[in-house]
This record gives structure tokens, sequence and C-alpha cells, in this order.
């Protein structure tokens, strides 16, 4: 660990606790229909969106309706991505002539990307057309996006507004997420990282004569290893920029490369990479502030960004220390950190990067339900690798997805008050309303049906041999890989312990499952809590409350996530990167 | 129910436009407009050929150029394969990569320590770097080669350095092929060492590729 290193992390923490209220306060403007200064530009492109779909904007909806909205456009834009997908070697932008997706690839995909996951078993630069990436893939990085937020906002709204039903319109909350946030940023951040060198184009990939060809040992078609001579390199190309801002800025993660934002060409530069770090926090961060506005209670938004700012601070720290120690069974290798070279665990970091650009993305990552990588998590130390792993398991509730990190982290809210109400024996209140079986029920089944789905699917794959089949690293290892697989699904992250051959038709399937279970049934539930305390009367504070304000109660939330996750999860982790780091340590070696 | 999905399908359409077309040509056209040369991927030219991209790491054999990290990306540097070696911490066949490299270094330079960049795969496979430590190792090797003084490389890597950006984000580097690239211009290779480079066949059809000046497009 540096000094440096440091620096890096503790002026992240500060510009995101900076962007915090101004986003906040935007986001609760745009949903509330408040004027704001994009408005003379914005306001005709809404109304005209609202004609071409037939949409009345004056209209509300109770939550059944929400939902059923919801659901019956990812269904539908799905559809469409896996229409895409299957045709794109008749359509246009095709530059490469790449043939159409297989069948269960493109449904995995469809899942993925849909739910926000962005989890890939593919290589975009030989599997996805230009069009399949922008019209197909980056799009659903927009509305996968806007959907948790708007999510989250009716969910906010349903703890604001009382004894109503109706939680707001979803077409108007999508379409104003999607005009006055996603896209004006995502057009600045996009030009910004085009500066930096992340590329945007439709040219068709450059070849390139390599000025010291070489020979290479490859296996050749019989098997026997033949040598290749190596005198040529295929540059890729494409429309990269606009898709990694809303990459980054909706939390989806799924880089138009292979190596993700380990890619020169999505994240060329150590800038590029602190301003995808700040895209990644800036909504999650930023409707905290929100839930305190609308609510009427800025210091309760305060005291949930405390609880998640203290968690990335914990995650960021382990991480740190356990990379920059290296790896004890290199011998020989100078791991050590100087003015002229990074240090530490070096495998699957990027040399402009070093150890400490790396591990802060792993844990925003995965704090975040991002999934976007700038190094691979499968060649971390195990404690290093066993963090973003931790960070899902979680629930991605620091800071987390857009939108979906704030309704995960209202649903241990209910859990902490909850508890607390047991504990002083009241019953429990949250801002006025009244928390009673119903809302703790719902709340248990979102945090159950992530639970159950990481942990069946889990000990499916690893007890039958086309689960086992797929595992690369032999030892505890290969248990990590697969529980980090299910974990990524189920909690929409995407980001892989990739060694994992994931493009088997169990694992596209199972993962595509665990991944629409994980989003619609944490959804649902939400949505139910959302109407359910729409429709409660407030009642006034009075001495006996539990207050949802101060230190006192961010420690009580800190805690009850902790506790949650570490009943349920800590038997697999002891098995895979614990076990693993004890024999490490042991200089064993499989 | 139905009026939903018909909303569905058109706000799905719609919003297909917006986000998925206008918004990527857009971005393009500003792109191209505002920065030309880095949304084309910054290719470098020497004597009217594409060589490369100044930001896409390659391969480089022969003491007479420094080496880039070792690559699993493919066959190595292969873009269409981008991506890390994904072995565990624990792995044999990590660790016994990280060995043979490690010795095949400590042959070329067996007084200093290895740089761990130098014997560690990328996330990428196509990092186009190595840190000052790790260009100031294969110093002795190059010189060599070259028949010029290790000072005078050293100097060279030193001017090479990029440090960190703005003074504070991520880590000092040098850029491979810019640096070989700086190589050739100053220290061509000489015909001997050109006959004895196996891994050069261009060099005859291209003799006065020492003194051509690079380029970028």
């Amino acid at each position: 660990m540096t000094v440096g290193g440091w620096f890096q992390i503790a002026l992240y923490l500060l510009v995101i606790f900076l962007i915090t209220k101004p986003m906040g306060v935007f986001l609760a403007k745009v949903f509330s229909r408040e004027k704001t200064f994009l408005d003379p530009v914005l306001r005709p492109v809404e109304k005209a969106v609202y004609r071409l779909c037939g949409v009345d904007e004056k209209r509300e909806m109770r939550w059944t309706e929400y939902a059923v909205a919801m659901l019956a456009f990812s269904g539908v834009s799905m559809t469409l991505l896996y229409l895409i997908e299957r045709t794109q070697k008749w359509l246009p932008l095709n530059p490469q002539k790449l043939p159409n997706v297989p069948p269960f690839l493109a449904f995995g995909t469809a899942a993925s990307f849909t739910t926000n996951t962005n989890w890939q078993a593919y290589n975009g630069e030989t599997t996805m057309s230009y069009l399949t990436q922008m019209a197909g893939l980056a799009y659903h990085n927009f509305v996968s996006a806007a959907v948790g937020i708007v999510l989250a906002i009716a969910l906010v709204r349903g703890i604001a507004r009382r004894e109503t039903d109706k939680l707001g319109n979803f077409w108007v909350d999508m379409t104003r997420c999607l005009l006055w946030v996603l896209l004006p940023v995502c057009l600045v951040a996009s030009l910004v990282l085009v500066s930096q060198g992340v590329i945007q184009n439709f040219h068709p990939y450059t070849q390139a004569q390599l000025i010291s060809p070489h020979w290479v040992q490859a296996p050749g078609a019989d098997g026997k290893p033949t040598v290749e001579k190596i005198a040529r390199q295929v540059i890729p190309e494409g429309p990269v920029a606009s898709q990694e801002a809303i990459k980054e800025f909706g939390t989806n993660g799924g880089g138009f490369f292979g190596a993700n934002s380990a890619h020169p060409f999505e994240n060329p530069t150590p800038f590029s990479n602190f301003l995808e770090l700040a895209l990644i926090f800036a909504i999650p961060s930023g409707l905290t502030f929100t839930l305190g506005r609308m609510t009427g209670s800025e210091r309760h938004g305060w005291a949930v960004w405390t609880a998640m700012a203290f968690l990335f601070f914990v995650g960021v720290t382990a991480t740190y220390w356990a990379e920059s120690q290296g790896n004890p069974l290199f011998h020989g290798v100078d791991q050590h950190a100087s003015a002229l070279q990074p240090g530490g665990n070096m495998e699957g970091k990027e040399a402009r990067f070093g150890d400490a650009d790396s591990v802060l993305f792993a844990t925003v990552t995965t704090d975040a339900s991002c999934g976007a990588v700038n190094s691979t998590f499968d060649s971390y130390t195990p404690l290093g690798g066993m963090v973003p792993l931790v960070n899902i398991l979680l629930g991605e509730v620091v800071f987390g997805g857009v939108g979906a990190g704030l309704y995960g982290m209202i649903v241990f809210v209910i859990l902490a008050v909850f508890i607390a109400g047991l504990m002083v024996g009241r019953t429990p209140e949250y801002l006025g309303k009244k928390i009673e079986a119903y809302e703790v029920k719902m709340a248990m089944l979102a945090i159950l049906i992530l639970t159950v789905t990481i942990l069946v699917f889990s000990a499916i794959a690893v007890t039958q041999p086309f689960g086992v089949s797929s595992i690369t690293n032999p030892g505890p290892h290969g248990l990590t890989q697969v529980l980090y697989a299910y974990a990524s699904s189920a909690g929409n992250n995407g980001s892989a312990f990739a060694g994992l051959n994931a493009n088997t038709p169990w694992y596209n399937a199972s993962t595509a499952l665990a991944q629409l279970l994980g989003r619609f049934f944490m959804i649902i539930p939400i949505l139910a809590i959302a109407g359910s305390l729409a429709g409660k009367k407030t009642a006034p504070e009075s001495q006996g409350t539990f207050p949802v304000t101060g230190p006192l109660f961010s420690t009580l939330l800190v805690a009850t996530i902790v506790i949650v996750g570490a009943l349920t999860f800590f038997p697999a982790l002891s098995l895979g990167p614990i076990l693993e780091h004890l024999m490490m340590t042991a200089g064993k070696i499989f | 129910m139905k009026k939903t999905l018909l909303v569905a399908v058109r706000f799905t359409l719609v919003t297909t436009v917006i986000c998925g077309l206008l918004y990527p040509v857009g971005v393009t056209a500003l792109a191209h407009l505002l920065f030309p040369r880095r949304a084309s991927g910054q290719l470098v030219e020497r004597d009217g050929k594409v060589i490369g991209s100044r930001i896409i790491g390659q391969e480089f054999s022969g003491p007479a150029y420094f080496h880039s990290r070792p690559s699993a990306a493919g066959t190595g540097y292969d873009p269409l394969d981008s991506g890390g070696s994904n072995l565990g911490p624990t792995n044999r066949a990590l660790i016994d990569r990280v060995e043979a490299d490690a010795r095949k270094l400590h042959e070329e330079n067996p007084d200093a320590p290895i740089p761990s960049e130098l014997v560690t795969a990328s996330a990428s496979g196509l990092d186009p770097d190595i840190s000052p430590a790790g260009a100031l190792f294969q110093a002795p090797m190059v010189a060599r080669a070259r028949g010029v003084s290790e000072q005078e490389i050293i100097a060279l890597i030193h001017k090479q350095t990029r440090g960190r950006q703005f003074g504070f984000l991520g880590e000092p580097r040098v850029n491979v092929l810019e640096l070989n690239l700086a190589l050739d211009r100053l220290y061509p290779l000489g015909a001997k060492v050109k006959a004895s480079s196996s891994s050069a066949p261009h060099g005859t059809e291209r003799g006065a590729r020492s003194d051509s000046q690079s380029k970028a497009r």
C-alpha cells in the first residue's frame, strides 16, 4: 500500500461525497416534475414520446399496474434484443460479417442485459455486430438502468406519500429518466472518454503489420502443436465510447470487448478510469439524498449514505491490503511497490492502473452491481478476491446498482427498524409509517430469493458433472469460481471469476434464470411494500420512536447487513476463498 | 393488459431509435469533430503502413527490442481474444509459468530483481505499458544488442516515462511501442544485427526503415 494509492482512494470518496447532494436534488426535481434548466430543450421531446407511444402523462398507477407495465416493457424489449442478436448477419452495421448469435447464448445475453446484469459468455469483438452493440446491448444499458431508478423512485414515493394507492406513471418516469438524467450525462461523459482515447467509429477492423514479427506455438488442425508466424495484428474498432459511458453510469458493466474496462480502447488512461469510477457511484450515491429529500428527512438520507460509505471503505481497505502483499508463491520476483513500479499481485492487472486503481475499481464495481472490471478477479489473491464476492453477497447495497442499491438498502432498513422495534418492544416505524407483518414478510422474501438462488444453483453446479467440467482453477478456488458466477447472476452484477467456462447450455440457462429470479422476484416484493406503505397514515414522531438518523441508526443498519450476510454465506466462504488463503500461506499449490 | 403491451411495444421502438441509434451516431459525429485521431484508435504509421495502435500492446521479440508483458490474449496480444489468464493464485499452471519466465529473465540480467509485471499477464492481454522498473531491467540487454551504452538507453527510458496523470492518478509507465520506435529512430539496427535477427522479414524490403519517421494517423 502506498501514500499515492491511498490518496487516490480518499480523493474518490471525496468526489462521491461532493456530487451526492447536487445529483440527489436533480433526481428529485426530475421525478417530481419540477422545473430544471434542461426543460426548454427536452420538454418538446418528452411530449413527442408520449404522443408516439400513446401515454397519458397525467395518469398515475397503482403498484400492480406499475409492476405490469414494467414486466411488459422488460418482456418486449428483451424479445427485441434476442431478435437483433439472432438476425445480425442480415442487418446493417456489421463490417466484420459476424454470424448470427447462437440461440442459447443469445437468450442468456438478452436476459442478462434486460436485468441490468450484463453477464457475458462471449467476446464482443468477435460475436456482436456494431448494430447489436448499440441498438441492442447499449440500448438495454439505458433502459435496464432506467427501470432500476424508477422502481427506487416508486418505492420512495410509497414512503413519502400517505393514504393513496398511486405510485406514479411508469412510462413517464422512464421517459424523464432517459431524457433528463441518462442521455445528457452520457453524451458529455462519452466525449470526455474519447478525449482520453476511447474509440468511437464505425470502421472495419484495422490490419496492422507488426514491426517485430514472431513465431508462436499453436495447436494445429490435427491437434499437434504447430509453429505459426504472427506478422499482423487485427485491431478492432467500433462505437465504444457511447456504450462505455452508459455502461458505467447505468451500473450495467457489459464490456464492448472481452477484456471490459481493462481493454485500452475502453479505459485508456488513469483519468478515464477515475471518470468511469465516478460515473458508477454517481446515481446510487445521489439517490440516498433523493430519498432524504423526497421523504422530508435529509438526515435519514445521510445516515444511509454513511452506512454505505463505511462498508465501502472497509471493503477497499481489505482488498487493497491483500493485493499489495503480492503472491507469496512467486519466488525471485520483486513485488514491492516503489517509485518505479506498482508492485503487488500484478497477475491480471494493467500497468497503468497498478494495484490501487485496480482494487478501487473492483470494490466499486461489486458494491454497485455494475460488473465492469479493469482487472481479473480470478487471479486476485484469495482474500483480495473474496471482497468483491462478499460485496455481492451482502446484496449490493453499498451504494449499489442504480435504483437497485437504494431499494435493496431500504429492505435492510425495514429489517433494521423491525429488529430495533423488537428490542425496545414497540411497533416499528419508518419515517412515520408503521412497519407491520406484511412489509417484513415482503422484505424477507426479497432477501431470501437472493440467498436461495445463489446457494441452490451453486450446490447443483459443484455436484454435477455438467457444472464441474467448466471449472478451470483446481482446489478451493474452483468453488469460488462457481459461487461467484451465481452470486454475480442473482445479484445482477455481471462480473465474473472469468476463468469459468460459462458458455455451456447449463451455465447459459442457469445463470439467465438466476438473473431473472434475482431481478424480478426482488422487484415485485419491493413494489408491494411501496404500495402498502403509500396507503398508510403517517403517525407523528414520538419520544418512543426509534430514530432513523444519526450514527446509532447507521451502526444498526451496518450490523443488520453484516449479520444477515455472514450467517447465510460464511460456510460457503470458508470452503472457498478462506480455505484457499490458509493453504496458500502454507505454500500449497494445486 | 393488451393496451399496456401495445404501449410497451411502441415505447421500445421509440426509445431504441433515441438511445440505440440517434445517441451513438451523434456521439460519433461529435467525437470525430473534436478528437478525430483518438476516436479512430490512435493508429501509428511507418513507411505508409499501419504498424499498430499507440495504446494496444504488441509482442516484440529478440534482444534489440524492449519486450511487452506476458499476454494471455489468444496466442499473445491478439486483440480479437482480449482477456487475462484467469489463473488462480494457487494454480500450478500460474506458478510454473511465472517461474519459467523469471528464469529466462534472470539469464538476460542476473543482477537485478525482476519487477513483478514482467512475469505477470495483464487483464486485457493488450497492456501497452510496462513500469519504468520493467524497462530499466531490460536496458542492459537492449544496449548490448544495439551496440550503445547502457546510460544512453537508460536516458531514453527516462525520457519516454510518463508520470502519474496530473501528478497523482495511476502509475508511472512506459509505452513499449513508442519506446521501441524511438530506439529504431535513434539507434538503428546495423546490417549485422539485422541479418542475425530472423524475426524481421520486412527488414530487407524496407531498407530505409530506420531513417523513416513514424507518424500517427
